[in-house]
């Protein structure tokens, strides 16, 4: 307990850096993933290419190997980015592939009778899409989103390998501590963990229930 | 939805617009490409002959590669089979009628789905040898993936399960069966072939995490990699840091690429396939939210 106590700055410090590092590619993988969804449905054929390949690229290159690039591939082309930086661009643009996937399917489940009737009603390409599919594909993107955002928190774990000392990364640091002690430092780290991914898995659900529309 | 639904037949006016607006983005795409090849090469990096030890068997790098491609199967292999068969018992004992049965089980499944892989991983490695079990790297990152996966899988059964139609057990148990031919006669071979699309998608997810084995140090694809391009550094200087990297992370993709577009064929036999006629349409992200995953990420 003891032990614990002593070390409680550390892992306090390490859950803040997991948290920042949480919001910062949260930010990042969101306005990404946005563009790239509207680019995956605009009419515009390069864009749509772009698109795809990036989504297609990111969703089955492991996370590991995209954290290799930025910060031992980059450097390569000139571009040196920190360890806490580098691993906010590797979840965030690895994350925002899946955002992308999510958004995209919520603008598919859409159905086309919603964009029919606004055309019909005369409704221009950017006010259906404003007024009518958009509000429609937001509301069924909440539960897949959220889903996409906790999965994220989680993956900033991976982090630990590559010098960012966030939570997971304790582990290894406080290895010497006797067993009871380094016990208590794995449950510090689980409720860590839980202390970001319960709460949005809370607000998730009342979002959903708020925003929920009836078909 | 694709672009058509959302706007009419473009006429002249909208066509010119569309047109402008190609041009513009292929430029963009273009402008991208050639600033990331300028700077690469501007320091050599295109130079044919750093990407030759790539498939020089000389250098020693393409057996290199090969070995250690072999090593991330086989954690693969053996996590994949282990959570499936765990998954399933999983799934089944969440679905009991006993609540001593389901509350524990339930908690299992959600601990493991709640906390990153790599803590469990961590766990295993670091915390577990205090207590007197020592874990190798290959035995802490295949039981870390089976943890986890398991988990993950058991969700996907359940939801397989529950999309059964309810007519299918009601009849079965009409006929005399017990619970656990219901299960095992019934219930389950049609589910199996519903989520198989799912199934052979989260080997995808499960081949991108043996990439956590770079961080304990098992010498799969990554840590390979990452230990040539040391060895390379020390005897050249830095010059094939980025085609060792280019070319592990190509092996991944591949795969990958080709796993998911198994799936997507699955998929498609699967919708066409009567004898998966009384399974209804089955909602996956239904799976509490609580922690988030058959995204794939």
């Amino acid at each position: 307990m003891q032990f614990f106590t002593d070390n409680f700055d550390v892992l306090l410090k390490a859950f803040l850096t997991t948290l920042s590092m949480s919001l910062l590619a949260g930010v990042l993988a969101l306005v990404l993933g946005t563009l790239l969804a509207a680019m995956r449905v605009s009419p515009i054929a390069p864009l749509r290419g772009l698109a795809t390949f990036y989504v297609e690229l990111f969703r089955n290159t492991p996370l590991t190997v995209v954290f290799f690039f930025v910060i031992f591939g980059l450097p390569q082309i000139d571009t040196v980015v920190g360890f806490f930086p580098g691993a906010v661009i590797a979840v965030g643009t690895y994350t925002a592939a899946f955002v992308a996937e999510a958004i995209r399917s919520g603008i598919n489940s859409v159905s086309a009778g919603q964009a029919e009737a606004s055309r019909a009603l005369g409704l221009t390409f950017g006010q259906s899409l404003r007024e009518i599919v958009l509000p429609q594909a937001f509301r069924t993107v909440v539960p897949p989103l959220g889903s996409v955002f906790i999965a994220m928190v989680k993956n900033t774990s991976i982090a630990a390998g590559f010098s960012v000392t966030e939570l997971s990364s304790t582990l290894p640091r406080l290895v010497n501590a006797d067993a009871g002690a380094l016990l208590l430092v794995l449950l510090g780290v689980v409720v860590g963990y839980m202390i970001i991914t319960l709460p949005m898995a809370f607000a998730v659900n009342r979002l959903e229930r708020r925003v929920a529309i009836l078909r | 939805m694709s672009a058509p639904v959302l706007f009419d037949v473009p006429g002249p006016k909208a066509k010119a617009r569309i047109r402008i607006g190609t041009v513009i983005g292929v430029l963009v795409v273009l402008g991208l490409i050639g600033i990331v090849l300028l700077r690469l090469d501007g320091n050599g990096q295109l130079d044919p002959a750093r990407w030759a030890i790539l498939f020089d068997p000389g250098s020693g790098v393409p057996q290199a590669l090969g070995q250690a491609l072999v090593r991330t199967l086989q954690v693969a292999v053996v996590a994949m089979v282990a959570s499936t068969l765990l998954g399933v018992l999983l799934a089944v004992g969440r679905l009991s009628e006993h609540r001593f049965v389901r509350i524990p089980v339930t908690t299992l499944i959600e601990f493991f789905r709640s906390i990153p892989l790599l803590v469990v991983i961590f766990a295993l490695y670091f915390v577990l040898p205090r207590f007197g079990i020592e874990l190798s790297a290959f035995a802490a990152l295949a039981v870390g993936l089976t943890l986890y996966n398991m988990a993950v899988l058991a969700e996907i059964f359940r939801a397989g399960i529950l999309s059964v139609d309810k007519g299918q057990r009601e009849a079965a148990l009409a006929l005399g069966m017990r619970k656990t031919q219901v299960m095992t006669l019934v219930l389950l071979p049609q589910a199996t072939r519903r989520m198989l699309p799912v199934l052979i998608a989260q080997i995808v997810v499960l081949l991108k995490d043996t990439s956590l084995g770079f961080i304990i140090g098992y010498f799969e694809l990554l840590r390979q990699a990452r230990s040539l391009v040391e060895f390379l550094n020390f005897n050249f200087g830095n010059i094939y840091t980025l085609q060792i990297y280019v070319g592990a992370g190509l092996m991944y993709i591949l795969i990958n690429v080709l796993i998911s577009q198994i799936a997507k064929l699955v998929e498609k036999r699967t919708r066409s396939n009567s004898k998966t006629a009384a399974v209804g349409a089955i909602d996956l992200p239904n799976a509490p939210v609580t922690t988030g995953n058959n995204s794939g990420l």
